[in-house]
């Protein structure tokens, strides 16, 4: 343990990216927590006089169509885009993961049958298979997080798959195995918390991944519904203004759903780099 | 050239199971779907429960699953994908009508991607950690973080409000300018035909910034990995040898190292193709662009179902055929492929 906070140290000194990025990441955290109770202005409420003002020092990222000022909008935001790309990884992540280490651990017709399950999943392009998903289980934010937790899916179970059967006929499995552990046993006291680390520079490459779906999902109008604060459709309500020249309303939300991708893309990067370095390029 | 039409061959046999899948996938979706299909095909709102029935009869929605499966089957067979109720029209027709559309802004893209993603990773790969290869890697790590429908909206604040530059981004063509006759529905080719180049300007300037869009949002995974192929290939005995027997570098680069370094870059174009094909939904929607991805975007949210199915299936269908070509152009860059 020691030696691994040794080698994160010496990672993070040489590349102080990887700390910004977590720093950012933190404060996004914190943002999507206690944000809501900091704003100075109610996100939904609006004030009609006041629409489409430009960036000011009272609207500091200016005013949408009603009035309502984005800076607290963004803020507000953070909370639900957060939750859903998290739900939606943490669900993809807890089934595959299973389903994944079961099959390269068992093989045999499970194996087959998920295959050509995943392969199906895989024939779809997977946005158009997420807007599909959505219109079918009707359009609805928790269908948004089955959505996109669905077409994560293969990667998890590929990935689970792959690590499992280069483990399954190794030594310590071997003698878990011995020791008198079933199938199951075997798989979740063993295998599962073996590939945990290797898995979860995934999830953190992969947060990053199901915020720019869901949030793109949004901006075609599924799933959230005004005037609920979430980035993708505060940038799909700004497109409308875009053309006659008030760039806030997309710019901001739009600033804020590349600083969250980026942090989250770099974490995973750094995450990389810190525990499996060949896989660096 | 007959060991590459057989694994054609092959290839497209082992895909019939995926595409079979892709076929009963769609069709559970539209029966999870919610509202009774029936309700939707009745002539009117207030249709009496007789003729609801009566069409439920007629669209064998009373059958066992199993046998509506296979009728279904037989539909898209005979290329049946029923009607749209926003246009009136088969949604074969509107289908056939409309992917022009998005195959020239798809295929546009593509081609600018690839004419700026390579020339980048090749340059980033022969100076690793120079400033052009951080500038390089500064830009793909950023352009993966732009959602397309953002850059999207920005380009246009940037070339048609701020700059002026661009035309009005809605549509393909300027409504004001005469659209050529129909051959191929590419407004590029169909107007290079008739030799009306004021169409073919027109229409071209308005596909620049929808397709940069799209190019922009897939040029960091291409560029990434040429950069990445390049470098490997770089050090590899065969480019010593070619440098030591004095080849131009210009030639060692660009023939040998490239050719080698592209069998990578074709690996990911698959899944390259099917973020496009998602991005397509988005940038048709950011640019009102007339295609098929807009079309299923409207029915989909007047909850009108028929042709959203047939949307998911035909992109399915491409994507598949995508993965096809891909894996055949793999066999032509390396023959060691096709040999087994």
């Amino acid at each position: 343990m020691n030696a691994t906070l040794r080698h994160a140290a010496w990672v993070l000194r040489g590349n102080p990216v990887t700390l910004l990025a977590g720093l950012g990441t933190f404060v996004l955290l914190l943002l999507a927590l206690i944000g809501p109770a900091l704003l100075a202005y109610d996100p939904i409420a609006s004030n009609v006089p006041m629409a489409l003002q430009p960036p000011s020092a009272a609207h500091w990222f200016g005013t949408d169509q009603l009035g309502r000022d984005v800076f607290s909008r963004v803020i507000a935001a953070t909370r639900l885009d957060l939750a859903i790309a998290a739900s939606a990884v943490a669900l993809s992540f807890a089934l595959g993961a299973m389903i994944g280490a079961f099959c390269g651990y068992i093989g045999g017709r499970l194996d087959r049958w998920v295959g050509r399950f995943v392969d199906v999943l895989m024939a779809f392009p997977l946005f158009v298979l997420a807007m599909a998903l959505v219109a079918a289980l009707g359009n609805r934010v928790e269908n948004i997080i089955y959505a996109t937790a669905i077409i994560n899916l293969p990667f998890y179970i590929r990935f689970a798959r792959a690590e499992v059967n280069v483990r399954r006929n190794l030594g310590w499995v071997e003698a878990a195995r011995c020791s008198g552990h079933g199938p199951v046993g075997v798989v979740m006291r063993f295998l599962l918390p073996n590939i945990l680390p290797a898995m979860a520079v995934q999830v953190s490459l992969n947060l990053g991944w199901a915020i720019l779906n869901a949030a793109g999902l949004s901006f075609l109008g599924l799933g959230v519904r005004p005037p609920t604060p979430e980035w993708g459709i505060m940038v799909a309500e700004g497109a409308r203004f875009i053309t006659s020249g008030k760039w806030w309303l997309v710019v901001c939300p739009g600033a804020a759903l590349m600083f969250a991708v980026l942090c989250f893309n770099l974490l995973g990067d750094g995450l990389r780099d810190i525990l499996d370095p060949r896989l660096r390029t | 050239m007959p060991a590459l039409l057989r694994r054609a061959g092959w290839r497209l046999f082992g895909s019939l199971p995926a595409l079979f899948g892709v076929v009963v996938f769609t069709f559970l979706l539209m029966r999870v779907l919610p509202g009774d299909p029936a309700i939707f095909f009745a002539s009117g709102p207030n249709a009496g429960e007789a003729e609801i029935q009566a069409i439920r009869e007629q669209m064998g929605l009373d059958r066992p699953i199993p046998e509506q499966l296979v009728r279904y089957l037989g539909d898209i067979g005979r290329g049946r994908l029923g009607r749209s109720m926003g246009t009136g029209q088969p949604v074969v027709t509107d289908l056939v009508n409309r992917l022009p559309a998005s195959l020239e802004l798809t295929l546009t893209a593509l081609l600018l991607a690839l004419s700026c993603a390579l020339p980048l990773g090749i340059v980033a790969a022969l100076a690793p950690n120079s400033a052009v290869d951080h500038g390089v890697r500064l830009l793909c790590t950023l352009g993966v973080c732009v959602p397309t429908f953002v850059s999207g909206l920005l380009l246009i604040y940037a070339f048609y409000y701020l700059l002026g530059l661009a035309p009005d981004p809605t549509g393909r063509i300027d409504i004001f300018a005469s659209q050529p006759p129909r051959v191929t529905g590419f407004l590029l080719i169909d107007s290079a035909l008739a030799g009306d180049w004021e169409a073919w300007r027109a229409a071209a300037t308005q596909l620049v910034l929808p397709a940069t869009t799209m190019a922009l949002f897939v040029l960091a995974p291409l560029a990434r990995m040429t950069r990445a192929a390049m470098l490997a290939v770089l050090t590899s005995d065969f480019i010593r040898t070619g440098d030591a027997l004095g080849l131009s570098r210009r030639r060692v680069v660009l023939v040998y190292a490239l050719r080698n370094a592209l069998l990578p870059v074709i690996t990911i174009m698959g899944i390259v193709f099917s973020t496009m094909l998602g991005a397509n939904v988005l940038v048709e929607k950011v640019f009102s662009w007339p295609g098929v991805a807009s079309y299923a975007l409207d029915a989909l949210l007047a909850s009108d179902y028929a042709p959203v199915q047939g949307f998911v299936l035909l992109m399915a269908a491409i994507f598949v055929l995508v993965n096809l070509v891909v894996d055949l152009l793999y066999g032509l860059a390396d023959p060691r492929v096709s040999m087994e």
